[in-house]
Parts: C-alpha cells; sequence; structure tokens
C-alpha cells in the first residue's frame, strides 16, 4: 500500500496520508537507559577516522542561537574542541578557509522513516507500520532499518547528521522508535546512536481509527483515547509487580512482556514518547492522558495545528515538530498554516522542523526558512541564527541527546556542516559534513559520497546518478 | 496584525477601485522578467486594460486613469503555471467527497473531461494563488493511484482567479499512463498498456474513416465507446496533445515508438529516467514535465532519478515544465525551481519551465505564459528572487484583476496571532 510509485512528491504524500506518523520523546529527563534492564542490540557504532580540523572565517550559527562572524570551529578527538572567532592554528591541524561559508550544527531529524520505508519504495520495503493490531508497542523499528537505503546518503548529503527512525502511525502504540547517527554502515547496530534513549511511537486521531475501525476496533476517537487509558492501566500494574518483585516483595520475577516493558519504560521515564497528532484539540487531550498516568509526551509530530495550542505546549514542556507547509492531505491536515513553527517558537515551546519524508529531509534547512520567510510577513523577524534551533539543538532535546550533540559547543560531538553559501537560500548546497569530527560527506570529492549497495548498480546507468 | 489587516484593506480598496473604472491597471517601475522577446526590462512598465496586457517595456505612457501599483525594487514575472495538478477536483486527499479527479471501473474513458468537476471556489485555489500560483493543469486521474485506466481523460487549463471565466481550455491534452503504472491499470504488464493504447488509437483512426458505416451498422463494433472514440480524433491530428505518465527509459523510448506511428504530438509526464533518452526526446521534439526535487527511486521505474534531470534534459535540448508534485503545495513549485537552478539549470529555464513551457505544452501560449501585449493578463510582483524561498508575492494579478492576498489559511493565522484574548478566537473573523 505505501508505495510511492506513482509519482513523486504525490507518492510521497500518499505514504503519509496512509501511515502518517509521530513520536515525541521527554525532553528533560536525560535518561539513558532502556526499559530492561538488559541492552539487547547495543550500539556498535565507531566514529569514522578523523583528523585534527580547523575552520576559519566562517559565519557560524551555533545551534544554540548564537552566531558568530568570522567564526572557527576547531574539531578533534570526535569533539567541537574549542568555536570562537579567533582560535591559533595547532601544528598538525588540516586548515579549511570557509571564508564566504556557513558552518552549522549538524540537522537532526526527529521523525525519519528511512530504512524501515526504503527506497526503492516497492512493498517488499514497507516495515514501518506492524498493522497487526492497536497496540504494537512491542515492536522496535531497529529490527526493520534497512542500512541499504540511499535515502540515508541523500539527507546526508542534506546536512543530516542524526535522526530518529519511527514506526508509522497506523497504531495506538506503533512500537519503539531508534536514534541512528547518519553515517553508512553494513548495519543498523553500526548507526545506532550510543545512549540515546529509545522513543515510543503513539498516533492520535484518524489512522488508527482508520486502520482499526473495521478490525475491531477502535473506531473512533473516543475508542482511541479508551485504548490508550487501556494500556497505560495495564502497564502501570506490570510496573507495579516488578517494583514488588524488586523490592523483595515477590519471589519470582514478573512474566516478560515485550508490550508492556515498552509502556513500562515510559513510565519509569526512560523512553520518551513521541506522539503524532494533528489537530490541536486532540493534543490537548493527550497532555491530559500523560497527566492521568503520570508520563510526559516529549514531542507531538505533525501537530499541524500546534499553533492554536502553542501556549499548552510552552506550558506543559512537550516540543511540536512539524512540517513547513504541508496541509490538506487528510481532513486533520486542514488546517495547516505556513506559520505554525514559527508562531509555536513564538509562543516560548520547543518547536522542531521534521520531514517524515525522504524528500524533505533532504532540505529540512529550507523548510525552515520558508517559515522565517511566511513568518515575515506578519512582521515575525526570525534571525538564522535562532532559526537553527529548530533544526538542531530543540530535535536533539527531543531526542534525548541534547547533552551531546545539537549545537557546537566545546565538549560536544563534532557533529556539523559546512555550507556554501547561507542555508537558508535556495541554491545553497552542505558542502562538507561531519559526524564525531569526522567527513562523512563532501560535495567535491566524490571520494566522500557514499552509495548504498543497492544504488551501486544504477550507476552503471549512462551518465551516472546524482 | 495591523500591517496585515491594513494590507487587506488596501488591496479590497485597489480590488474595488479597479472593478469601478475603467480597470486599466500599471504596474510601474518592477524588473520586468518577460519570458518574451523583450528579455529582462529594468524599470519597466506593464499596462493592463480589460483583463489582457497592452503593453510592456521602459516608459510605457500611462493613462491617467490607470490604476498604479508600485513594484519599484521588485521582481515582476508572469503568472506561475503547474502542469500537473488536481486544482478544483480534490479538497481534501483523504475526504472521497471532495476528490473528482479519477473514476473506476471503466477501461476507457478517453472522455472523461475533468473540466465537468472543477470547482474555481476550492479552498486550494485560494491558498496557492496568493503565493503566484495563476494558471495550471488539471490532470485527472492523478489521485491515489487505485482508480482510472490507461486512458486517464482530457486535461483542462484553468486560471486561479476564481468563479467567472476560469476555463482557458478544455481538451488542452489526453492523459495516458504506461510503464508500471499503466501496466497495473491494464492487465498486469506494460505490454497490455502499451496494447490497449494503440488499440483505443487504431479504432479511433479506423472510426475515423468509417463513420458514416459504422453508423449504418455496416463496421464491425468497436470496443470503445462513441464518446471515448470521439475523444480521441483531436489526439489523432495532433491538434491535442498525448500526455504520458511514465518514467522507466525504456518505456519513454516506447512511447516516442508510438508517437511515430501515429503522428502524435506527446509530452511527458514523470520522466524520471528522462535524462538518459534526452537526445531521442529532443529529436522527436518531446517536452517532459517534471518534478525537479525527485532523487530516490520509487520503484524499479525510477532507479535513474536525479537531481540533475532538469538541468540534463535542458542541455540536450529538451523542453521542460515544472510541476511542484502536489496540488495543495503548488506554491512550492518556486522551491524545487530552485533546486534545479542548484543543480545546473539556468535560471531563465527555469523561469520558463513553470510560465511560457507549460503554456506552449498545453496549447495556450498565445494567451498566457509570458508578459507581452495582447496576452491575458497574469503577473505576479515578488518581493525578491521569486526562487527564493524567503521571497514572497506582493500582488498576483490574474486577468487583469489584482487579487486579494488572503486565503483560509492567512485567515487563520492571523485569528491565532495571538492567544491570549478577551474572548474565544470563533469571534476573530
Amino acid at each position: 500500500m505505501i508505495k510511492a510509485r506513482l509519482f513523486g512528491a504525490l507518492g510521497l504524500l500518499a505514504s503519509v496520508f496512509l501511515i502518517g506518523c509521530g513520536v515525541d520523546g521527554d525532553a528533560d529527563k536525560g535518561a539513558r537507559s532502556t526499559a530492561s534492564t538488559e541492552a539487547p542490540y547495543p550500539s556498535t557504532y565507531q566514529a569514522l577516522s578523523s583528523k585534527l580540523t580547523l575552520i576559519q572565517n566562517a559565519t557560524v550559527l551555533t545551534g544554540d542561537g548564537a552566531r558568530i562572524e568570522g567564526g572557527s570551529v576547531l574539531l578533534g578527538d570526535g569533539k567541537v574542541l574549542e568555536i570562537g572567532d579567533g582560535i591559533d592554528v595547532p601544528d598538525d591541524a588540516l586548515v579549511i578557509d570557509a571564508q564566504g561559508k556557513w558552518v552549522t550544527p549538524g540537522i537532526i531529524d526527529n521523525h525519519s522513516h528511512l530504512g524501515v520505508y526504503a527506497s526503492p519504495g516497492v512493498s517488499s520495503h514497507a516495515d514501518g507500520n506492524e498493522i497487526s493490531g492497536p497496540n504494537t508497542a512491542e515492536v522496535w523499528a531497529e529490527h526493520a532499518v534497512w542500512p541499504q537505503d540511499q535515502g540515508f546518503n541523500t539527507a546526508r548529503a542534506g546536512g543530516v547528521t542524526a535522526l530518529q527512525i519511527l514506526p508509522g502511525s497506523a497504531n495506538l502504540f506503533g512500537g519503539r522508535g531508534v536514534t541512528l547517527k547518519n553515517v553508512p554502515s553494513r548495519t543498523m547496530q553500526g548507526m545506532k546512536f550510543p545512549g540515546a534513549p529509545y522513543g515510543l511511537k503513539m498516533a492520535c486521531g484518524e489512522n488508527p481509527k482508520r486502520v482499526y475501525g473495521e478490525k475491531g476496533g477502535p473506531f473512533s476517537r473516543m475508542g482511541n483515547v479508551a485504548g490508550y487509558r487501556a494500556a497505560w492501566i495495564k502497564a502501570a500494574a506490570y510496573k507495579e509487580k516488578w517494583e514488588e518483585y524488586e523490592a523483595g516483595k515477590a519471589e519470582k520475577p514478573p512474566e516478560r512482556d515485550l508490550q508492556l516493558d515498552t509502556l513500562m519504560g515510559v513510565l519509569k521515564g526512560e523512553i520518551l514518547v513521541h506522539n503524532h497528532c494533528y489537530r490541536a484539540d486532540e493534543m490537548a487531550v493527550m497532555l491530559d492522558l500523560a497527566k492521568e498516568f503520570g508520563y510526559k509526551v516529549t514531542a507531538f509530530h505533525h501537530a499541524v495545528e500546534a499553533y492554536k495550542i502553542a501556549d499548552l505546549l510552552a506550558e506543559n514542556g512537550t516540543c511540536a515538530a512539524m512540517w513547513a507547509d504541508w496541509w490538506g492531505f487528510k481532513m486533520e491536515a486542514f488546517d495547516g498554516i505556513r506559520e505554525n513553527i514559527a508562531l509555536v517558537d513564538k509562543a516560548g515551546a520547543c518547536a522542531i522542523v521534521h520531514s517524515d519524508s525522504a524528500m524533505g529531509i533532504q532540505r529540512l534547512n529550507q523548510e525552515a526558512a520558508k517559515v522565517m520567510g511566511a513568518a515575515s510577513r506578519v512582521g515575525m523577524d526570525i534571525t538564522p541564527e535562532h532559526a537553527w534551533t529548530w533544526l538542531s539543538l530543540n530535535p536533539a532535546r527531543s531526542l534525548g541527546i541534547d547533552e551531546v550533540t545539537g549545537s557546537l559547543e566545546k565538549g560536544k560531538n563534532g557533529d556539523l556542516v559546512i555550507w556554501n553559501g547561507n542555508p537558508f537560500s535556495v541554491y545553497t548546497r552542505a558542502e562538507k559534513v561531519f559526524v564525531d569530527g569526522a567527513l562523512v560527506y563532501d560535495l567535491n570529492d566524490p571520494a566522500y559520497q557514499a552509495v548504498s549497495d543497492f544504488t551501486l548498480g544504477s550507476l552503471e546507468i549512462e551518465g551516472g546518478l546524482k | 496584525m495591523n500591517r496585515s489587516l491594513n494590507k487587506i484593506f488596501a488591496v479590497c480598496a485597489l480590488l474595488l477601485a479597479t472593478q469601478l473604472q475603467a480597470q486599466t491597471i500599471a504596474v510601474t517601475g518592477g524588473t520586468v522578467h518577460t519570458l518574451g522577446g523583450a528579455g529582462v526590462i529594468e524599470n519597466g512598465t506593464v499596462l493592463i486594460r480589460d483583463g489582457r496586457i497592452v503593453a510592456v517595456g521602459k516608459g510605457v505612457e500611462v493613462p491617467r486613469d490607470a490604476q498604479l501599483i508600485d513594484a519599484s525594487g521588485k521582481i515582476v514575472t508572469p503568472g506561475l503555471f503547474d502542469a500537473y495538478t488536481d486544482f478544483g477536483v480534490k479538497e481534501v486527499s483523504a475526504v472521497e467527497g471532495t476528490v473528482d479527479s479519477a473514476q473506476s471501473g471503466e477501461r476507457f474513458s478517453a472522455s472523461f473531461d475533468v473540466s465537468y468537476a472543477i470547482n474555481p471556489r476550492s479552498i486550494l485555489i485560494g491558498v496557492n494563488r496568493i503565493e503566484g500560483v495563476t494558471r495550471a493543469a488539471v490532470v485527472p486521474g492523478s489521485s491515489w493511484g487505485e482508480a482510472g485506466s490507461v486512458f486517464s481523460g482530457q486535461v483542462a487549463v484553468i486560471d486561479l482567479a476564481g468563479p467567472g471565466d476560469w476555463l482557458t481550455r478544455s481538451s488542452a491534452a489526453m492523459f495516458v499512463r504506461l510503464g508500471e503504472s499503466g501496466s497495473g491499470l491494464s492487465g498486469g504488464s506494460r505490454v497490455n498498456a502499451m496494447l490497449a493504447l494503440r488499440d483505443g488509437l487504431e479504432e479511433a483512426r479506423d472510426y475515423s474513416a468509417n463513420r458514416r458505416s459504422w453508423e449504418q451498422g455496416a463496421h464491425w463494433e468497436y470496443t470503445l465507446k462513441r464518446k471515448d472514440l470521439d475523444a480521441l480524433l483531436p489526439v489523432l491530428t495532433g491538434s491535442t496533445p498525448l500526455l504520458v505518465q511514465v518514467e522507466r527509459a525504456s518505456d519513454i523510448s516506447q512511447a516516442l515508438r508510438l508517437k511515430k506511428d501515429f503522428g502524435l504530438k506527446m509530452a511527458i509526464l514523470g520522466g524520471a529516467e528522462a535524462w538518459i533518452v534526452a537526445d531521442e526526446l529532443a529529436a522527436a521534439g518531446v517536452p517532459v514535465v517534471l518534478d525537479p526535487q525527485r532523487n530516490l527511486p520509487g520503484g524499479f521505474d525510477s532507479l535513474g532519478a536525479t537531481l540533475e534531470n532538469a538541468a540534463r534534459l535542458n542541455k540536450a535540448g529538451v523542453m521542460i515544465a515544472f510541476t511542484a508534485g502536489g496540488t495543495h503545495n503548488a506554491r512550492n513549485i518556486t522551491q524545487y525551481a530552485g533546486l534545479a537552478v542548484a543543480n545546473g539549470l539556468p535560471y531563465q529555464v527555469a523561469l520558463e519551465a513553470m510560465t511560457v513551457n507549460p503554456a506552449r505544452i498545453y496549447g495556450v501560449s498565445s494567451e498566457v505564459g509570458s508578459l507581452e501585449a495582447g496576452k491575458l493578463a497574469d503577473l505576479v510582483i515578488w518581493s525578491g528572487d521569486p526562487l527564493e524561498l524567503s521571497t514572497f508575492a506582493d500582488q498576483v494579478v490574474i486577468r487583469g484583476k489584482a487579487i486579494p492576498m488572503v486565503s483560509r489559511a492567512t485567515l487563520l493565522r492571523d485569528r491565532y496571532l495571538e492567544l491570549n484574548t478577551e474572548r474565544p478566537q470563533a469571534y476573530k473573523k
């Protein structure tokens, strides 16, 4: 069903309409462990080899709202060693003169289906929605990520250094999302972001009721909420049993339940809730649901009507991950406006630009630029340095990885992009992309342009691909 | 907020004024990209009377009664033309009752004239026209791909001015599908799709020659219905182009063979791998309607998808036209044009691909597509480079009318600019 075979964006839009998405994570918890005590499928990520590198003379957007003209960034040991407007050149450093260029933190997309809805978009690659029941909290996106999806490479060429892969939004509980570093790897584990907490994908509204309405429900938004509540009640009881056992009040541990493991992880604050939800009124209900069961909605995803309740989002410390301008493909998306992200930001809530698309992820900076343009028409002047918070630090917060990435600060990971101009211009392209201080993409050097196994064959076509 | 309200009032006043007076508008002082023989005119004037352009140039005399629109420091272009949309035949993609762009159950549907269903008051039209889209090809059967047949029906060209004379041309093209999507509609192989198409055209050719005897019952029966045969006649004579949705290079070559065999006029829609057969397309004089952002394979038909498709086709001499690939955001056509430029397409060609080229493909270039005397007055005054992301349409003129620069989306925006209001937002209109 999720075939983008017909015609480009229409097909992509179709996939959104069919699967929707959305996940949200708790920005403040900083949790690092998984729900169960052991950590299966562990990360085997190793940074690619890097050199001590000094980038000079750039317009630097730090990602936390600041801007340095004529700025320098020193990368070494995988980290940002120094950042400022005058750094002495270390003896053995590779020096990159970025005169006229811009440097930003790598873009972080907290809503992607790369690898689980891989290109080519054939039905054999439709691994993002486990539509076997309305609650599939037991499934993990990481078990289906195909690292040979060329979309990872094209996203890297767009400056994306980390991303969360989420299950789709067919279910009330779609399963666990996984955060990856955007590096080429033979295995999912080789991309898995060390220490990043899991996300739980939940979905409001039209998708679950459409998918399950004729398969025993939920049939309505009422049924959706009843479904969440019933699941949280079971999860709370499960958690209590484990606590009793751990306190020595029970002899035998409770029987493991994968579904409840994940939900318990949320209740313990270890797994971040990423909640696909479009309508303002539904988001308000979901915030109350979270209070009823003692968890936090880390981020609403899509949140097409977030501008109607931006104050409520700010009050609850819940992020909204949004498109710049997608609207109208289904009823709950009908009230989308171009200023949504800017208005959420203006209310003091955590605003994020997300993609949910193998196309959109290649130019999230451009999506932000469109929002800035639209906002300027109603007197909101958003600076480039501020807008970049939507692209790196805020999404990093929503993924619980903001302590190590998302902004250019001394000691943080060397995840950055050198753009060949102002990244909010349509003509600008990512020139060099670094992950943990290692060059992983270079616009002008084919040796640093990774190609997936699948695409390798396509290169035989006359003239080659780009 | 006051600023935007003032702007609305100003535009309304302007509208009222232009309607009451002699409907003469002069757009002055801008950098005018005519997309016609006059090229780019600095500090140019576009003089409009009764819906048409009467003069374009430097130092054009402006009649005293003309309504002036000052475009100093701004860019003026023809209105944008998206070459593949379902404007007016779809509101909410997932709400069935609002979708009229496709039919199901008919094997042949050449007679399916999409213009019967077009709603010029569509909310999508309002949202997109204030961002510079003034004309569109409405292509039937472009919805989810579940319905339709190899012949999907007749394309209409409309303007986005709303009620009135919105139909520029019906039957502007006959839309068919080959390749993978055609195969799915015709029996599981792309052979079926090609045979269905060839059968249809052959029957129409036979019908054209033997209509009288067929009407008298003295001729073998056709599998196509009469209305479908009639609809194919202008395709056979080459007065209506066959718009062929096809992606794979080998399928494009087959389409070109079909063109040759029947002497058709043709345009390719999609064409993810068109660049591979660019020389063949150029030799056959067949243009390509494409979405410049496609660079990942949706399936095995588009393994060759690349951001350089537009640039490579142009370099080989193939005419290109753009589509934003989705009607709700047809307004993003400028962004995708910019993307094509960032990937090697000359700037001027990017402008052509969303103005004069689609007008040529759909046979309406004598009326729209460029700023030249005699043409319908569709133009946009841009705050800056129209391809740039922060640029917006300052004023849009369609058929000589200054469009009020408001839409349902801007009204929603204005309603929720302030959340902490004394009375509920519902009272704010």
